[in-house]
C-alpha cells in the first residue's frame, strides 16, 4: 500500500509537486498518467527516498519514507526513467551486485538471480557482458536488479519507453503476474494505450497537482462518452491555464 | 560481506575489465617513469663524463706563433682546430655570435717578440657568458692557459735567483659541492614526481567511473535506492580507488628498482642503492598518500556531471599535488618538522632522504603519515557530505 497525502516539492521556483494526494492499493496496478514535466518522475523518485518533499507524507507499506528511508528502501523495487547498468559487468554479476546490497549471500542470492534469469527469459544474455544489450534485453535486466529481493511494492518510471511490441507485452505479463501475487504495482506513464491496457487505478496528473483519479470505469462514468484519451486531455486542460 | 567490501569488490572488478582504466593505470605510470627517469639519468651522467674528459676544440688564431704554448693547451685537453679561417678580432666575435664555436683563442701578431724580449704578451679569449653549455670550457681553457703562464713566469723567477712561492701569497683552493648534488637534487625531484603522479594514475579512471561515470551512464539513481547508507557507498569507492593508487605505486616502485639496476647514479654524487630495501621503505612513505588522493579525485570528480568534465578537473588535480615539489626541488628545500604537515611536500622530502641514505628524525615520517591521513579523512568525509546532498542527481 502506497499512501500519498499533500505532497508538495520545488526546485527553485518551479512547483514540481503542488500538493498531490493518491493511493495505490495491494494487488493492483496503478498508472500516473500525466504529460512531460508534469511531475511523475519527482513523485515517483519521492518515493524512492532519492528525493525528500517540501511538505506532505508519503507513506510505503505503512513506513513513512522522510523517516524511515532505509527501511522504506528494502519495501521497494525501483526502475528509474532510463536506468543504466554497468556495461563492464555480465548481466547476472548486474543482478547480483544489488542482490549483495540488499544482504543476499552465497545460496540464497543464487537461487533467487537464477529464479529471475528464468522468469524473465534472460539466459541466453545471462553470463554476457552488459555493453552490447539492446534496450529490450537492458530493461529487462535493470527490472531483475530491482527486483533481487522480491520487494511487495514496485516503483516504475516509464519502463516501457524505448521498447518493442515484443518486450513491452513480457513486461505487461510479468507486471500483471506481479499483482496477482499480491505486490502493489505503481507505474507511470504518458503512453494512453500503456495505461488502458493495464492498470487498474489511473492518477492523471499535470503542473504537479493531481487532475482526476479513479478507476477507468469510474472516469468513464465520470466523463460520459469520451474516450481516455479524451478524458485526460480534459483533465489536464481542467487543471493548467 | 559489507556493504563496504561489497561496493569495494564490485569496482575493483568492474574497472579490471576496462582497457583505458588497466592501461593508464597499470601500464602508462608504471613503465613510464622508470624508463624516461633512466634515459634522463643516463643523458645526465654521460654529459658529466663528457664534460671532464672529452677534449675540447677550439680555433686558435696566430697557432704558428706560439707553439710551445699550443702544445701545453693540447697537453691539456684544449686542441686547435686547424682550418677555422678566422684572422681578425671581428671575424672570431661573428663567430662566437652566431654559435659557430663556443670560443675563440687570439695570440697577438707580437706574441714571439714581447716574448723573446720578455715583456708581457697577449692572448684574447673570445667567448659569450650568457651561453651556459659553453661555460665549463671557457674556464678549462682560461685554466690551461693561466697555468702555462703561471709555469713560465716561476721559470723566470727562479733563473733570476727568486723563489716563485715569494709572489705567491695565497694558494687559492677550490672544493666544488654543488654541481652533483644540485643535479641529483632535480632528478630525485622528479622521481618522487613520477612516483605521485603514477600513484594518482592508478586511481585517475576509477575514480571518475565511480562517480561521474555512474551519474552519465544512469547507474546511480537506481544505486541510490538500495537499502544502505550513502556513506557507505562513497567509502567502498574510495577503498577500490586507494587500492588501484597501491597497486600501480607498487608496480611503479619494481620499475624503478629494475631500472635503476642498469643505471649508476654515483657520477651524479647519489648512492647507486635503490634497491629493495628503500623501495619498500618509499611505499611505506607513500602509503598514506594514496587514500588522501582516492579522498581528493572522488570529491572532485563528484562535483562533475561528466566522464569528460570529470577528466578536465581530475587533471588539474594532477598538478596540485605536484606543485610543493617543483618549489621544493628549486629552492632545494631542506626536511623540517613543520614540512611534514604538507600531503605529498612531505613524502618527497622522506623519499629522497631514503635515496640519499640520509637519516631524519623518526618522529618526520609519523608526522608526515599522521597529517596525510587527518587530511584524507577532512576530504573523504568532505566527499561523503557532497554524496548525501539531494542535488546529487541533478
Amino acid at each position: 500500500m502506497i499512501e500519498v497525502v499533500s505532497l508538495a516539492k520545488r526546485f527553485g521556483d518551479v512547483r514540481a509537486l503542488d500538493g498531490v494526494d493518491f493511493s495505490a492499493g495491494d494487488g493492483r496496478i496503478t498508472g500516473l498518467l500525466g504529460p512531460n514535466g508534469a511531475g511523475k518522475s519527482t513523485c515517483l523518485r519521492i518515493l524512492s527516498t532519492v528525493l525528500g518533499p517540501d511538505a506532505g507524507t508519503a507513506r510505503i507499506g505503512g513506513v513513512d519514507v522522510t523517516a524511515a528511508p532505509l527501511e522504506v528502501r528494502r519495501l521497494i523495487g525501483v526502475l528509474p526513467h532510463n536506468a543504466g547498468l554497468y556495461p563492464q559487468l555480465t548481466a547476472r554479476e548486474n543482478i547480483e551486485y544489488y542482490g549483495r546490497l540488499h544482504g543476499l549471500d552465497g545460496k540464497r542470492l543464487r537461487a533467487r538471480v537464477d529464479a529471475l534469469v528464468e522468469r524473465l527469459g534472460l539466459g541466453a544474455i545471462a553470463d554476457r557482458k552488459a555493453k552490447g544489450f539492446s534496450q529490450g534485453e537492458r530493461t529487462k535486466v535493470a527490472l531483475a536488479r530491482a527486483m533481487v529481493h522480491a520487494p511487495r511494492h514496485v516503483l516504475l518510471d516509464e519502463p516501457t519507453a524505448g521498447l518493442d511490441v515484443m518486450a513491452t507485452r513480457e513486461l505487461r505479463d510479468w507486471l500483471r503476474e506481479l499483482r496477482a501475487d499480491g505486490c502493489c504495482v505503481l507505474l507511470s506513464s504518458h503512453v494512453m494505450q500503456e495505461i488502458e491496457a493495464l492498470v487498474d487505478e489511473i492518477v492523471i496528473i499535470a503542473s504537479g497537482r493531481i487532475a482526476a483519479r479513479g478507476t477507468p470505469e469510474a472516469l468513464s462514468a465520470r466523463y460520459p462518452g469520451l474516450s481516455l484519451e479524451e478524458i485526460f486531455v480534459e483533465a489536464v486542460r481542467s487543471i493548467s491555464p | 560481506m559489507s556493504v563496504v567490501g561489497t561496493v569495494f569488490r564490485k569496482e575493483v572488478l568492474d574497472n579490471a575489465r576496462d582497457r583505458r582504466t588497466l592501461f593508464s593505470a597499470f601500464l602508462f605510470g608504471p613503465l613510464l617513469g622508470p624508463v624516461l627517469f633512466t634515459v634522463l639519468v643516463n643523458v645526465l651522467v654521460s654529459q658529466t663524463v663528457a664534460t671532464v674528459d672529452r677534449p675540447i676544440h677550439v680555433p686558435i688564431v696566430g697557432a704558428e706563433l706560439a707553439p710551445n704554448l699550443v702544445a701545453h693547451l693540447s697537453a691539456r685537453g684544449v686542441q686547435n682546430i686547424a682550418d677555422h679561417g678566422i684572422d681578425k678580432l671581428d671575424e672570431a666575435i661573428d663567430a662566437v655570435e652566431q654559435g659557430r664555436y663556443d670560443a675563440v683563442l687570439m695570440i697577438d701578431a707580437d706574441f714571439p717578440e714581447r716574448f723573446k724580449r720578455g715583456e708581457t704578451a697577449r692572448v684574447t679569449l673570445v667567448h659569450d657568458q650568457s651561453r651556459n653549455r659553453s661555460s665549463s670550457r671557457v674556464a678549462r681553457i682560461r685554466n690551461a692557459v693561466s697555468g702555462y703562464a703561471q709555469q713560465l713566469g716561476a721559470l723566470k723567477l727562479l733563473a733570476n735567483g727568486v723563489d716563485p712561492s715569494a709572489v705567491q701569497t695565497i694558494t687559492f683552493d677550490q672544493l666544488d659541492v654543488s654541481t652533483p648534488a644540485g643535479r641529483s637534487a632535480v632528478l630525485l625531484g622528479m622521481l618522487t614526481y613520477f612516483l605521485l603522479v603514477a600513484t594518482l594514475m592508478g586511481g585517475f579512471y576509477l575514480a571518475i567511473d565511480s562517480t561521474a561515470g555512474e551519474r552519465e551512464r544512469r547507474s546511480l539513481e537506481p544505486l541510490l535506492t538500495v537499502p544502505v547508507k550513502r556513506s557507505s557507498l562513497v567509502l567502498g569507492k574510495m577503498a577500490a580507488t586507494t587500492a588501484y593508487m597501491l597497486a600501480a605505486l607498487a608496480l611503479t616502485l619494481t620499475g624503478f628498482t629494475v631500472a635503476l639496476r642498469f643505471t649508476s647514479l654515483e657520477p651524479l654524487g647519489m648512492s647507486s642503492g635503490f634497491g629493495v630495501g628503500a623501495a619498500l621503505s618509499a611505499f611505506a612513505i607513500l602509503l598514506p598518500f594514496a587514500p588522501f588522493g582516492a579522498a581528493l579525485m572522488t570529491l572532485v570528480a563528484s562535483f562533475t556531471r561528466s566522464y569528460r568534465e570529470a577528466q578536465t578537473y581530475l587533471t588539474l588535480v594532477l598538478l596540485v599535488p605536484t606543485m610543493p615539489l617543483i618549489f621544493a626541488t628549486m629552492l632545494n628545500v631542506k626536511a623540517t618538522s613543520a614540512l611534514m604537515w604538507i600531503p605529498s611536500l612531505s613524502q618527497h622530502l622522506l623519499v629522497t632522504a631514503v635515496i640519499r641514505q640520509e637519516t631524519l628524525p623518526f618522529l618526520f615520517y609519523i608526522e608526515s603519515a599522521f597529517s596525510t591521513l587527518v587530511a584524507a579523512l577532512i576530504v573523504g568525509y568532505a566527499a561523503i557530505r557532497l554524496y548525501e546532498r539531494e542535488s546529487l542527481l541533478g
